[in-house]
């Protein structure tokens, strides 16, 4: 029989309660003693560890089944209760079957005309709206209960009451009694099948008695293995240990009942094996205490094994583990590809991919078996067609061993430059985290990538590790490679503009190069081009008197297509009311026509990551993903060559501000407070008015705060205008490539306001935030603003309430992590099969129907113009441009 | 307060309940069986100003952002 034949599909699942005969059907063997081992250490018969419920000692066989330790499934035990229990895990809906039910008669507490109202539309819904069922139950139980007498023996109904986790009062006109869980079994028995259906169960499989507990089934020892340690001494599971203290009160309930204990000691032993049984199924029962080891650490019990991060589900289930991954510290490398990685040559020496060797890359395989484990273009093991495994760490000749293989043999060869491997980086919050990249065999220990590819990972090289899988089949590869490869990942559903770009020095060098003014000489723009790979012509030159130079702009032009055209408002565009566009005096109008930039500065709007409608973004929506990784891989290259001839560096003159400036600044802050204590002066006078929606106090606070942050705003524009022209920190503000004018000003002119939950700092002492002020002091002084600027140094109660102000933000962004950490983990689980069909539905595994049009209007946000189908406006710039000239 | 009528109220879309003919239309064209369309309950507001019953199949028709106008569906059940 072939493997697929004996492949079945499942068409249907159904859950049920053990019955106590199921229970002790499936049982080997009724354990009646609570010890394990005996002092030999041989197992005792009809103990916990019985050899009938299975071996897990190698070499022995099973008693039961006669497999060996890998074959045998292990068997079934069980114990038979002294005295029933409650199932805790069904505690609520035994409570919801007896308030719907005659305690008299067993009847649902309905009448006939509503019992067979309920009937028929149970069947109906059972056939066409089955999801509806457990509803429609819901609401025959809520009927049901209401009945304060039982319209089939007229008797009266008491009022039940339900005590978590397993309790449950009767309230007589005597008092309340508490009812036993024999009384509460036999009172389900009564129920008949056909009131069990109309409350939601199918009787066949889930008779409301079997939640009381007669027996208990005890797992086979595999589920529960004991443990030897190194001294020898046996350690027991926590399943065990609860199951000898479930026997252990058992025997001694049974004891009590047959030599005829009084009624109370029985009832206390009761209870306790209920406490027992409770807690063996779930040992994080609120209402109760939890079973302790006796080292005081609470028991793992069965729900703790299923639960949480650590338990069954998310921890083995979804969350297996691999082979054929590696896992190391990540450092830049601007020379490889975006869809490269630098993979160590340890690492490409464990990591191996099968190749089945045929007449063309036979030579080859044998060249790799010759070199072995340890020389780098080698292999590791050697697959016969008969499954056995050749380890070529051993042979000393590995010459005869390679001469001798055939066509067929599958050789798991060494990981080599261009093989198609999987990259990632946690946390995996979209699908840019895990990329299909080109190995690049590397000398040293870490993995290397190129720095464009960092904000799809949002990875930086502080310490930051990545992980590697290598796929092992042919179609795994084409598939990765085809679907995951870095290019194919540029364009961002998320954005629908490039997520990878520029970032940092490549956009100070574009714009270095590409400003006016810079002018390189034959040797200087060859070396540049020469680092990007140009291979092509040098253009003639834009000056060739006196002396022959080039401008930044037309070596940047190299890397456009041909026949390309585009203009933007570059980042350093001051956003003049009217924008003069091409005659911008500050060069911020970007013109490429025919693949020339003829205006405009290259920066963060044209190459930057993350930017939609920039030059990057239509290159690659134009010319395809090809052209847009060939541009990031040569054109980048060539601004870092440069910055790098250039060097860009910040220095403590950067922040230094004219004797001027600063007087300045110092005269706004002053005005500012002066306001203040005005705005304070009105306040005390009562003279304040309120703004709507808001009281006194609160319309003082945000008054102030309004004047102090424009007073800040303002110190700020006064220092950009007095920094030079020269200042690389406001170069990097201006073009994007990192920093804000606003850190700028932080370090020349004022830090200003700082903040806790949005408001000015009010917390400390009473009436007052540090013991230095007055209290009642609202002065911004007293409630965090910060004069100084970080370069003249913050006075020590400054500094206090920058900490404060810092730490905030600290706290919001771990509390915001675990919160959208939570989150993400719903939303993947509600929506990881959702899928979008061929006709564009979005339908869910059963072909239920989602959304009728992918989106509303069937667009793929990675493919779309910014969210757009299509851009109109561009396209029509297009059309007349290419018409006009 | 007036007698308030949510079908005329600007955020409520279209509501149309649709013929046998047209509810196999639907179901020829998407491949489905009624119950694979979204559900909506007898009890919706909406359900009980149109007088839809559990096996009826709603025809809504909104305005959308992105695409100008959309057609959705809902299988009428009860509860
Ligand atoms: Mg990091
Ligand atoms: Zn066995
Ligand atoms: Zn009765
Ligand atoms: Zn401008």
């Amino acid at each position: 029989m072939s493997f697929y034949e004996l492949i079945k599909s499942i068409k249907s699942i159904k859950f049920g309660v053990l019955s106590p005969e199921e229970i002790r059907k499936m049982s080997v063997v009724n354990i009646v003693t609570a010890d394990t081992y005996d002092e030999d250490g041989i197992p005792i018969e009809a103990g916990l560890m019985d050899r009938r419920l299975g071996t897990i000692e190698p070499g022995q066989k099973c008693q039961t089944c006669g497999n060996r330790v890998g074959q045998c499934p292990g068997h079934f035990g069980h114990i038979e209760l002294a005295r029933p229990v409650v199932h805790p895990g069904f505690a609520k809906l035994v409570y919801n079957l007896l308030k719907s039910t005659c305690w008299n008669c067993g009847r649902i507490l309905l009448t006939k005309e509503e019992v067979e109202k309920y009937t028929l539309l149970m069947e109906k819904y059972q056939k066409k709206w089955p999801q509806l069922r457990l509803r429609l139950a819901e609401r025959v139980i809520r009927r049901a209960s209401k009945n304060t007498e039982c319209p089939h023996c007229g008797e009266a109904q008491y009022k039940l009451k339900f005590e978590k986790p397993t309790t449950y009062y009767e309230e007589h006109k005597e008092g309340t009694v508490k009812l036993a869980p024999n009384e509460i079994r036999s009172r389900l028995e009564r129920i008949t099948d056909s009131d069990v259906k109309l409350m939601g169960l199918d009787p066949r499989i889930a008779r409301p008695e079997w939640m009381v507990l007669t027996v208990l089934p005890v797992p086979p020892s595999a589920v529960r293995p004991s443990i030897t340690l190194e001294s020898g001494i046996r350690s027991e599971d926590d399943l065990t240990h609860k199951l000898v203290d479930i026997i252990r009160i058992n025997e001694r309930l049974k004891d009590n009942v047959d030599a005829g204990a009084p009624q109370l000691i029985i009832e206390d032993l009761w209870e306790l094996l209920q406490y027992h049984v409770t807690t063996y199924f779930d040992n994080e029962t609120s209402g109760i205490p939890p079973a302790r080891h006796r080292s005081g650490r609470p028991l793992r019990t069965l729900a703790q094994r299923l639960k949480g991060k650590e338990g069954r589900f998310r921890s083995n289930l979804s969350g297996k583990r691999v082979d054929f991954s590696a896992r190391t510290v990540i450092s830049p490398d601007p020379i490889i590809s975006i869809n490269e990685v630098g993979v160590p040559i340890d690492v490409a020496k464990l990591l191996t991919i099968p190749e089945r060797i045929n007449p063309y890359n036979m030579d080859q395989v044998k060249r790799l078996i010759e070199n072995g484990p340890d020389v780098h273009p080698g292999a590791n093991y050697i697959i016969r067609p008969d499954g056995r495994r050749i380890d070529l760490r051993f042979p000393k000749d590995r010459k005869a061993i390679a001469d001798a293989v055939e066509i067929g043999y599958i050789v798991e060869r060494h990981l080599k430059d261009g093989d198609i491997v999987l990259f990632n980086r946690q946390p995996s919050l979209h699908r840019m985290s895990i990329m299909a990249h080109k190995v690049r065999v590397l000398p040293y220990k870490t993995f290397r990538l190129n720095l464009c590819v960092c904000p799809p990972y949002n990875a930086d090289f502080d310490g930051d590790e990545m992980n590697l899988h290598v796929p092992q089949s042919e179609e795994a590869r084409a598939e990765a490679g085809v679907l995951m490869l870095v290019q194919e990942q540029i364009l961002s559903p998320r954005y629908g503009g490039p997520i990878m770009g520029g970032i940092q020095d490549y956009i100070s060098g574009a714009y270095m190069l590409t400003r006016k003014g810079t002018m390189l000489t034959r040797e200087e723009a060859s070396q540049l081009l020469a680092r990007a790979g140009y291979t092509g012509e040098l253009p003639p030159p834009e000056i060739s008197e006196p002396k022959e130079l080039w401008t930044g702009k037309q070596l940047a032009s190299l890397f456009f297509p041909k026949g390309f055209n585009y203009s933007l408002k570059s980042n350093v565009c001051l956003k003049c009311p009217t924008c003069k566009k091409e005659e911008c005096e500050n060069d911020a109008y970007v013109v490429i026509r025919d693949g020339k930039l003829i205006k405009g500065v290259i920066d963060k709007k044209s190459i930057g990551a993350g930017q939609p409608e920039s030059v990057l973004h239509r290159l690659i929506k134009d010319y395809g993903t090809d052209a847009g990784r060939d541009y990031i891989d040569r054109a980048f290259k060539l601004f870092l060559a440069y910055i790098d001839s250039r060097g860009l560096t910040i220095g403590l003159d950067d922040e230094e501000l004219p004797a001027e400036a600063k007087r300045k600044v110092l005269e706004v802050i002053r005005q500012a407070e002066a306001k203040v204590s005005e705005l304070i002066d009105i306040y005390n006078q009562g003279l304040l008015e309120r703004l709507a929606g808001r009281t006194l106090e609160e319309t003082l606070e945000t008054k102030i705060m309004q004047e102090l942050e424009e007073a800040r705003e303002l110190a700020g524009e006064i220092a950009s205008q007095y920094l030079k022209e020269s200042n690389t920190a406001l170069l990097m503000a201006r073009t994007g490539a990192r920093g804000s004018l606003m850190n700028l000003a932080h370090m020349v002119a004022c830090v200003g306001q700082q903040s806790v939950r949005g408001e000015r700092i009010m917390r400390g002492y009473m009436n007052r935030t540090l013991p230095h002020f007055k209290p009642g002091d609202l002065g911004a002084e007293a409630h965090g603003f910060v004069y100084s600027s970080y370069k003249d140094k913050l006075n020590p109660i400054e500094f206090f309430f920058h900490a404060m102000g810092g730490r905030e933000g600290l706290v919001d962004t771990a509390v915001r992590t675990s919160q959208s950490g939570y989150m993400q983990r719903r939303l993947i689980n509600a929506l990881q099969d959702v899928r979008v069909e061929y006709d564009l539905t979005v339908r869910g595994t059963d072909g239920s129907i989602i959304q009728f049009r992918y989106g509303e209007d069937g667009v793929d946000p990675a493919k779309s113009d910014h969210g757009k189908a299509v851009n109109v406006e561009k396209i029509i710039e297009r059309v007349v441009k290419a018409g006009g000239s | 307060m007036g007698k308030f009528d949510l079908l005329k109220h600007e955020l409520v879309p279209q509501f149309r309940i649709m013929t046998k003919e047209e509810i196999e239309q639907l179901r020829k064209n998407l491949g489905v069986r009624k119950e694979d369309l979204p559900w909506m309950l007898k009890s919706d507001p909406v359900s009980k100003a149109i007088g839809a019953k559990p096996g009826d199949v709603v025809e809504i028709i909104r305005k959308s952002p992105v695409a100008g106008k959309s057609v959705a569906y809902r299988y009428v059940v009860p509860g």
